[in-house]
């Protein structure tokens, strides 16, 4: 049996998943907030470019995506969860399924609830060969471009004067607010690269799929988000390296052709309840001990 | 004096609330046998009597032990297929399981043994999956049972398993609701119960949950919720008692979704999804976190709501207003999850916060308005 | 240290290290049956994590720790150890905020009452319910706190609050009460009558007291020993006088308080610092 293609699908679409799961992993780093909607974020990317396509050349839809679900990801943020700043954490986690529910609803009306047949991107979508398998060059392109994104923000955060406020909130908000940064902007900003992430990552990914529908954002959302957990919450390499492992495990599982399918997707939650065991809090994360 | 008066006050308003529970059912079947069994009303009170007691279920764990669990489709899954596998009939058994020759099961158990036997599954995998599960804090705890859930959902549509859950295809033919209405000599229906048998299962459910909650172990549970140290330094045994919120919520949830495959007639895996765990949080929340009657009407609301009233949002006309381009199909749930992100954002106790509703709160409140109707008086009379 | 019939609590040789900070180091010391023993310390010396290790919220590095003669076993979980027959309050306030007064008592009863869940779902443990009630009710009226015993805890003042508390503790029906600060926020009278009431719960329900307080005049009042922790070390113990007069005692006050503070323990300085931590944590 040849491996090959299995591999290479699940390097692609772990990249794909590795760019959702860094959104889930910052907001998650600063927020404590496992933020349900972010897949949906995903999946509105996904339908925006389908709309966006049907009236504007390629080269203006695709800058116009990241745009516009940048700006849905910031507007989200301050209609929904800045408002519960000081609620408990469960409020805003509810506040964020509830944003799930929203969009996808929202999805269904706006497309009838017909499945919407992704557009085909010319050069990404050619076919090409490596290693005598067969392909797409959007497969070779994920992983390549992930990591280079992946590098980029670890720049941003490590060097760059946003990326300290970054780090210091995610320590503590309010010594954070004592020392002058202004923390809603600092989500704010949080927010702003997770959604961009996720609508480049929607790009790449449905570019794969023939269609888009309200749920699409579901699955791939949560597998992220147990990549996230997997390479410890808060760690972006972490969720990275989470992602494509995912990503090749699944796609490995898939091989194993008929009844297996159905577990492809299971898998990731076993996966996912195996680390909770071994470590509660995820791997990697740090231990922290209650005030008594 | 004052205690023995205060006794007798309470009994009063005991029996008031038992006659207005009693009231509902009358008013139930009384309205089953006269209307038409069309009417939407009798979609709300059927799916909304199950809701409530799959919420009030999800509601001991959430908003009475402080356990935030999203893996309630994944314990009504099990009690789905459960009751199903066990009840159809079988001279039905060859056609509904025609992939699979017939499925591997030849016997039916009498329903309610079936309902029982729902619960029983989803109570014992919950105990199974909580050794490692309640271990976990808030969210964590969230996105495991979440997992549990999705993990369910394919495990029930492998085709290996599928002599027994018939894999990805429908199971059907299992006794409904309908198969209670008692028939005539004639062979029309003579007594309508179709509607009056999930009232009253998830009645005797609630009922259960209720006493659990006013019990001893019912405050242990709210006091793991209001401060786990606290709790456990004060004797309570952490994870026993989660684990007995978590066993007893999945009891429950798998009656409750045994009942809801009697209301829809077939069971499919897919239909458990996580959504459907989001719609019954957002019921618990807007009925209020900590409060079962909130639950209770919560589910009733949202199934009129989104059955009922808001059907013209998708219809074309909505209060009279006629706008075909803008109420067409979904809108109406787009409306919806607005409404409900709004009471999640500025109305965050929801409708009973963590009260409940009862013939006492009523009377308070009465007492409360004649009170100020009657002070103001007196300040009037002052002037 | 020879565990003689009379000791209630021992502490040996215990030590407890958070990562590479040692917060306490190589402790020991023991409480009598019937005494009241205090441990004082400056902030930070390890006197709340001795608790926290004596009621099983962590696990001792090394060391151990006896209760009524036998050593309590490691990692079992802290609702046993009050099982065993050793309640506490807390330092910073932990009531049950959205239960009532009656309430909060009854949960400290629940593991003393004889049923399960289903005798009491269904109701057929009503007697042991009343015998219940009736013995919280008893606990309040001591504590002046009946008449409120259906408000909601969180709405009672600061006070009442933290005397709730111990009504709490008292009903695990311990042999040992911990008390965490319990006067943290209370003015001179109710200090005073913090002090009466102590001396009452040890005479009438027999108890051991062992207390972490900064109120020194409620300490050097009411405690038969006194034990003093500095930097997780234990630096001293005797009687209220000999602590009074001891050279490191004071040093280590002073070391820890401004310069120009008289040499005696003053209870006011310490206890404007104490408030200030406390504030900090919660």
């Amino acid at each position: 049996m040849d491996y090959l293609p299995y591999l290479l699908a699940g390097v692609s679409v772990g990249g794909q998943y590795a760019l959702i799961a860094i959104g889930y992993t910052m907001v998650y780093g600063i927020l404590r907030l496992i933020n349900f909607a972010h897949g949906d974020i995903f999946m509105a990317a996904g339908l925006i470019m389908i709309y966006l396509c049907t009236a504007l050349p390629l080269a203006v839809s695709i800058p116009l995506v990241l745009l516009i679900t940048v700006a849905i990801g910031f507007v989200i943020e301050r209609a929904a969860y800045m408002p519960l700043r000081e609620a408990p954490r469960m409020s805003v986690m509810i506040s964020a399924i509830g944003v799930s529910y929203l969009i996808q609803n929202l999805a269904l009306y706006l497309t009838g609830g017909l499945a919407k047949p992704y557009i085909s991107i010319p050069w990404i979508s050619d076919t090409i060969t490596i290693l005598g398998a067969t392909t797409r060059r959007v497969t070779v392109i994920t992983p390549i471009l992930t990591i280079l994104l992946m590098i980029a923000l670890i720049l941003l955060i490590k060097k760059t004067k946003i990326g300290m406020a970054m780090r210091a909130v995610s320590r503590d908000f309010d010594t954070s607010r004592l020392m002058g940064i202004r923390v809603n902007n600092v989500i704010s900003v949080t927010f702003i690269i997770g959604s961009l992430l996720a609508a480049i990552g929607s790009v790449l990914y449905f570019t794969n799929y023939t269609a888009v529908v309200p749920t699409s954002g579901q699955m791939p959302g949560l597998k992220a988000f147990v990549a996230a957990v997997f390479g410890g919450i808060g760690s972006i390499p972490g969720a990275v390296l989470g992602a494509f492992l995912i990503g090749i495990c699944e796609n490995l599982i898939k091989s194993g052709g008929g009844a297996w399918t159905n577990f492809s997707d299971a898998f990731t939650f076993v996966l996912l309840i195996a680390v909770l065991l071994v470590r509660p809090t995820g791997l990697f994360a740090e231990k922290k001990i209650d005030k008594v | 004096m004052n205690n023995i008066k205060h006794r007798r006050n309470k009994k009063i308003l005991t029996a008031v609330n038992v006659a207005l529970l009693l009231a509902i059912y009358v008013a139930v079947f009384v309205a089953e046998q006269v209307l038409p069994q069309t009417s939407m009303l009798f979609v709300v009170l059927k799916k909304g009597s199950i809701y409530a007691l799959i919420a009030v279920s999800m509601n001991l764990l959430n908003g009475f032990t402080g356990l935030f669990s999203l893996g309630q489709a994944g314990f009504m899954l099990i009690g789905a297929y459960v009751y199903g596998i066990f009840t159809i009939p079988e001279e039905f058994r060859q056609s509904v399981y025609q992939y699979f020759d017939g499925g591997v099961i030849h016997f039916t158990v009498p329903v309610v043994i079936a309902l029982v036997m729902a619960g029983a599954a989803a109570a014992i995998f919950a105990a199974l999956i909580g050794l490692p599960v309640l271990r976990l804090k808030s969210d964590y705890l969230a996105i495991a049972t979440l997992g549990f859930a999705e993990i369910l959902r394919a495990l029930f549509q492998w085709k290996i398993i599928g002599p027994v859950t018939n894999g990805s295809n429908l199971l059907r033919k299992f006794p409904n609701f309908n198969d209670f209405n008692i028939k005539g000599a004639d062979g029309k229906v003579a007594v309508y119960l179709s509607t009056l048998i999930p009232f009253i299962v998830a009645g005797i459910c609630i009922l259960l949950i209720v006493l659990l909650i006013r019990s001893s172990y019912g405050r242990a549970f709210r006091a793991i919720r209001d401060d786990e140290i606290a709790a456990e330094a004060m004797g309570v045994n952490l994870f026993k008692h989660k684990q007995l919120a978590f066993v007893i919520s999945s009891f429950f949830a798998g009656v409750g979704g045994a009942l809801l495959a009697m209301y829809q007639m077939a069971i499919q895996a897919n239909a458990f999804t996580s959504a459907m765990t989001y719609e019954i949080l957002l019921i618990v929340v807007i009925g209020g976190l900590g409060s079962v009657t909130g639950s209770c009407l919560g589910s009733f609301l949202f199934i009129a709501a989104s059955e009922w009233w808001l059907r013209g949002l998708d219809g074309g006309t909505f209060l009279g207003i006629n706008a075909p381009g803008i109420f067409r199909a979904g809108f109406r749930k787009v409306v919806f999850a607005v409404i409900i992100m709004l009471v999640v954002l500025f109305y965050r106790k929801g409708i009973m916060g963590d009260s409940e509703f009862s013939a006492k709160r009523i009377a308070e409140r009465f007492r409360r308005i004649f009170m100020k109707r009657k002070s103001k008086i007196e300040v009037v009379e002052n002037e | 240290m020879a565990t003689d019939k009379n000791t209630v609590l021992a502490i040996d040789n215990l030590t407890m290290k958070f990562g590479g900070v040692t917060a306490i180091d190589d402790l020991s010391l023991h409480v009598n049956r019937g005494e009241i023993v205090a441990l004082i310390g400056p902030n930070g010396a390890g006197k709340t994590t001795a608790f926290n290790v004596i009621t099983g919220v962590y696990e001792a590095t090394s060391g151990g720790v006896s209760f009524g003669g036998s050593p309590i076993p490691k990692g079992i979980t802290p609702d046993k150890i009050t099982k065993l027959g050793i309640a506490r309050t807390f330092q910073n306030i932990r009531i049950f905020g959205s239960m009532t007064v009656l309430e909060n008592i009854l949960v400290a009863k629940h593991m003393r009452t004889k049923q399960n869940v289903l005798t009491a779902t269904f109701r057929l443990s009503r007697n042991e319910e009343k015998r219940v009630r009736r013995e919280a009710e008893e606990l309040l009226d001591d504590q002046g706190l009946l008449q409120m015993k259906d408000e909601i805890a969180s709405s009672l003042p600061y006070g009442l609050q933290r005397h709730l508390e111990i009504a709490r503790a008292l009903a695990t029906d311990p042999q040992l009460i911990l008390l965490d600060e319990p006067a943290a926020g209370m003015n001179p009278q109710e200090t005073q009558e913090l002090a009466a009431f102590v001396k009452r719960i040890r005479e009438k329900h027999g108890l051991t007291v062992f207390i972490i307080e900064h109120h020194m005049d409620l300490v050097m009042q009411i405690s038969d020993r006194i034990y003093v922790l500095d930097f997780g070390k234990l630096i001293a113990s005797g009687t209220p006088k000999q602590i009074q007069t001891n050279k490191r005692v004071i040093d280590a006050y002073l070391g820890s308080v401004e310069e120009d503070e008289p040499a005696d323990i003053k209870p006011s300085a310490l206890n404007a610092k104490k408030e200030g931590a406390v504030n900090a944590e919660s």
